[in-house]
């Protein structure tokens, strides 16, 4: 996979996308090494004066039930990212199949499944996760099944649209010339040359994925209590946003951080990707030459 | 009055003229990651009223970018332009530009290449001809709505009236070429400068452009520069050719002298890469290799890695100056006798040039 | 130019069928008896078996969506299982809000994306430049809803300059209205305002980048003309398609921006409906919300038309 290691490269090459790297490890470690790393239990009430402000001992303050705030942001990192990770998984297998299928055999199934997609895109994003929590009832898991369905679409619009770029090369109808099976051809021909945009949409989606768990989790429909999720912690930080802005600003930095982190890695991988993207520099000196 | 006696008529008036336009020294370098590019080093020619100068090389060698520098058309930064050309009294690389924007259009008028894209697709072709006599000739929009389609008129373009109404994409290439041109011409510049003009054309159409050209220039008196890395295309229309490689003027002089005996290597092999009629085209020959990068100039004559005869050891370490090899000013950057080393191949160059707009 | 705009009007006439479906389905989709299940504790028989006729459960699933849909063409939404008014009240009572505030928000939007975009686009690599990037990238990262938290924390809790939350009607009281749109509208539009102002600098850079371009500014015109008339004209394509998203999103409710201001738009409305298991409103919203997204995209394709003559004119 020479195109997987070019990403990496240009990743580490991008300073400001290796320091975001850095980030999102940092937070991958707290999402997996939580309990471990977290001073207090997730609902250890009382280890501090209720609604107490930062100090050395508690640096982010303590909630209403006298809770470590910091402990809960950083076992709040490990729901966070589970139920993203776990959303744009199921995104990824869906819409990356239902990719490959429009993309490879064209006609009926590519109009039926596409369009399809077409009617998912129309709804607005948070409001069909909630229409499908909706349906089948609020929770996390729900909430993971919700924001996998709401980002199929656009898995299942790259994929189809790179597979529709590589179909006809030379490699790939060599392959079909020789009589490979269709599942061999997309499986060894098709889905490793894909696989670069797919990836940076991947990258893409999980920064969308962590802001709709935790929109989904404040409003009550995902994650539910006493899971200190991000979103359940603003959620019961806004009671207090007169007397404790404590309990709002560092969840809120949290998902801010990991999002942001995600976003310029996104962009350093598209940038890369995309020819267009080159800088004034270079284009200028093209122009030149 | 044919292209051809156009072409004669201009070259007297231009014979004894002040230069409308002369570059004195002019040198381009564009900063980039690889460290300082190069692409214009040390250029100086000079054009007179109803004169046409023909600056010939390949892509890369610096002939559009020194033009567009001139215009301060190139970015600074990165870009960094030093040398003089002088216009008009003033020395355009020194003009703020304020000033520089009012040369651009009546001063000096421009075409570029691709006629594809070098109109706005949003504008009628109307609004685009009448918006900068509107700026520059302060007409009102009567006034130059009535200009504008003599314009398209004088570049041949039927019903020019209905024609201002158009789309570029409703035009076809060779229209939307005379409408460029038309643009160019507009302001009444006293240079025109046409950036490879006809090379996105096809060859028909090529030839009815640059004849159209030499009978403006005729009809209006100015002087003309025209870019091309086709030889074949300048032979009908030039007074003196400038050859350029890497950055440099590598030859000049007058069009039939540099034709008939070319002095610089690289001139002989553009010179071999026109098709002659007779020969079928397959035995082209193409000069090997590629021109050098502007970041990493070789040491020496730029054109030494790819040169077939390499006829002097300081060729590959120092760069040789441009020397008198023929009358009327003809020049070459060699440090030997070209021809001589050649072997006196020279007379075929005259009808293979003579044969206008080859090569594309 | 006409066969382009029918096409287009019958492709999302296409999705709309589906997005009705869908839909539709929300209601047959939940598990158990969603009258039931609405009604809760204040069961009565009556209550119900009035709610299962007005909303055609007892019939045939073909039957009730064509009733639906037909209905629904013509405005008739059904009744709410809560409060017994018709859907279309509820929403239309609700409209102002939402709309007040998308218009404001992208308001905000564009005043912020189109100076700050071009000026990035025009001296690439400058401090504006990379304040514009970064400050973008901020944006479009920032939770929105914690952003609205955090401007109640400032204007309203600390500094108690303006309202924390609430919504006037602009009839019942203009001030007012303002007072209380300041924040949500300025909260929603930094957020669209940072997406909007990448699309503003890489079209306008692409544009600056063109031949088209070159030639403007070697005709010597002002560089004022040559930004408008060249680089926004061109720019502005890719800039529409992208307001148009943004502002088919606004319209739809800022669900969460909604809900921490109080603010009784639509996003707030699907949402109550939602907790209550008020499914006909939250079917009708939901509708509405989709539509609107169709009709903005066409309204996008009319403005493409009129603003790029390669496609009006073919």
């Amino acid at each position: 996979m020479r195109g997987l290691r070019d990403l990496v490269g240009v990743v580490v090459r991008n300073r400001l996308a290796a320091v975001a790297l850095v980030v999102l490890g940092l937070f991958l470690a707290l999402a997996v090494f939580g309990d471990a790393i977290a001073p207090y239990g997730r609902n250890e009430q009382q280890v501090a004066p209720r609604l107490q402000p930062p100090t050395w001992s508690h640096p982010f303050g303590a909630d209403e039930h006298g809770r470590d705030l910091f402990s809960r942001v950083i076992l709040g990192a490990e729901t966070s990212l589970r139920v993203s990770v776990v959303a744009v998984g199921i995104a990824l297998l869906a819409g990356v199949t239902l990719g490959l299928l429009a993309g490879y055999y064209r006609g009926w199934v590519d109009d039926v499944v596409m369009r399809l997609m077409d009617m998912l895109f129309a709804f607005p994003a948070i409001l069909l996760a909630i229409a499908i929590l909706a349906i089948r009832g609020r929770g996390a898991g729900n909430a993971m099944i919700a924001i996998g369905i709401v980002y199929t679409p656009i898995f299942a619009r790259v994929t189809r649209a790179s597979v529709l770029s590589v179909r006809e090369e030379v490699y790939v109808r060599a392959a079909r010339s020789v009589g490979a099976g269709d599942l061999r051809i997309v499986t060894r021909h098709i889905l490793p040359n894909v696989a670069t945009p797919i990836i940076v949409q991947a990258s893409i989606s999980l920064a969308f994925a962590i802001l709709a768990e935790a929109a989904l989790s404040f409003l009550g429909l995902g994650t539910q209590r006493p899971e200190p999720s991000w979103g359940i912690l603003l959620s019961d930080g806004r009671d207090y946003v007169q007397d404790a802005w404590w309990l709002t600003v560092f969840p809120g930095l949290a998902i801010f951080l990991v999002v942001l982190s995600l976003n310029v890695v996104g962009d350093a991988l598209r940038d890369a990707l995309d020819p267009r993207q080159r800088s004034a520099v270079e284009s200028a000196t093209g122009a030149a030459a | 009055m044919t292209a051809e006696e156009a072409r004669g008529a201009g070259a007297a008036a231009g014979a004894g003229g002040e230069p409308v336009l002369a570059v004195e020294d002019l040198t381009v370098r564009f900063a980039t990651r690889r460290g300082t590019a190069r692409v214009v080093n040390g250029v100086s020619w000079s054009v007179a009223e109803g004169e046409t100068l023909a600056v010939v090389g390949e892509s890369g060698s610096g002939k559009s970018v020194s033009m567009l520098a001139l215009l301060g058309l190139v970015p600074r930064p990165p870009a960094t332009v030093t040398g003089t050309a002088r216009f008009a009294g003033q020395d355009l690389i020194a003009l703020p530009e304020e000033a520089l924007r009012k040369v651009r259009g009546p001063g000096i008028g421009m075409v570029f290449q691709d006629p594809m894209t070098s109109l706005n697709p949003v504008l009628t072709i109307g609004r685009q001809l009448t918006e900068g006599m509107e700026v520059h000739l302060g007409l009102d929009r009567k006034a130059a709505d009535d200009r504008a389609a003599e314009l398209l008129d004088l570049v041949g373009i039927a019903s020019p009236r209905e024609r201002l109404a158009s789309y570029p994409h409703e035009l076809s290439g060779g229209m939307r070429q005379r409408v460029m041109l038309a643009i160019a011409l507009s302001c009444r510049p006293r240079v025109l400068v046409a950036d490879e003009a006809t090379t996105a054309l096809d060859v028909t159409i090529q030839a009815q452009i640059a004849e159209l050209v030499a009978e403006l220039q005729d009809e209006l008196g100015m002087a003309v520069v025209w870019i091309t890395h086709d030889l074949g295309v300048v032979a009908g229309i030039a007074d003196r050719v400038a050859v350029m490689y890497a950055g440099r003027i590598v030859e000049e002089g007058p069009v039939d002298a540099v034709y008939a005996a070319p002095a610089h290597p690289y001139t002989q092999g553009l010179l071999d890469s026109l098709p002659v009629l007779g020969r079928p085209r397959a035995s082209l020959a193409a000069i090997p290799g590629l021109p050098p990068d502007p970041a990493a100039l070789p040491p020496g004559c730029a054109f030494h890695p790819r040169c077939p005869i390499r006829g002097d050891e300081r060729c590959a370490t120092e760069v040789p100056p441009l020397r008198p090899v023929g009358a009327d000013g003809h020049r070459a950057a060699v440090f030997y006798d070209a021809v001589a080393a050649r072997g006196g191949e020279a007379t075929d160059a005259i009808e293979r040039g003579a044969g206008t707009g080859g090569g594309a | 130019m006409r066969r382009y705009l029918l096409r287009r009007t019958a492709q999302a006439a296409v999705v709309l069928f589906g997005v009705s479906v869908l839909v539709f389905s929300i209601m047959h989709l939940v598990p158990g008896d969603p009258v039931r299940l609405a009604l809760g504790t204040r069961f009565d028989q009556d209550t119900y078996d009035a709610l299962v006729e007005r909303a055609g459960l007892d019939q045939p699933l073909v039957v009730q969506y064509l009733d639906w849909a037909s209905s629904a063409l013509v405005g008739d939404l059904g009744v709410s299982f809560r409060s017994g008014e018709t859907v279309t009240a509820v929403i239309l009572e609700r409209l102002p809000a939402t709309v007040s505030l998308a218009v404001a928000s992208i308001v905000v939007a564009l005043v912020i994306a189109l100076p700050l975009g071009l000026l990035s686009a025009v001296r690439p690599r400058s401090a504006v430049d990379y304040a514009a990037t970064v400050a973008s990238q901020a944006g479009i990262s920032i939770p929105d809803f914690w952003l609205a938290i955090m401007a109640i924390l400032l204007f309203a809790a600390t500094l108690g300059w303006l309202p924390s939350g609430g919504y006037v009607p602009l009839t019942e009281d203009p001030v007012e209205w303002a007072r209380h749109l300041v924040l949500p509208a300025l909260t929603v539009g930094v957020v669209s305002g940072a997406v909007l102002t990448r699309f503003v600098r890489s079209s306008a850079i692409e544009a600056l980048a063109q031949d088209y371009t070159r030639t403007a500014r070697a005709k010597g015109l002002p560089r004022r003309v040559v930004l408008q008339r060249h680089v926004l004209r061109n720019a502005l394509v890719p800039i529409v398609t992208v307001t148009g998203i943004q502002l088919a999103y606004l319209l739809s409710g800022v669900v969460v921006v909604e809900q921490v201001f109080a603010w009784n738009g639509l996003g707030r409305l699907a949402l109550q409906a939602v907790q209550t298991r008020d499914y006909p409103v939250l079917q009708g919203a939901v509708l509405l919300f989709a539509a609107f997204f169709l009709v903005i995209n066409l309204a996008v394709d009319l403005v493409y038309a009129v603003i790029d003559p390669r496609i009006s004119r073919s």
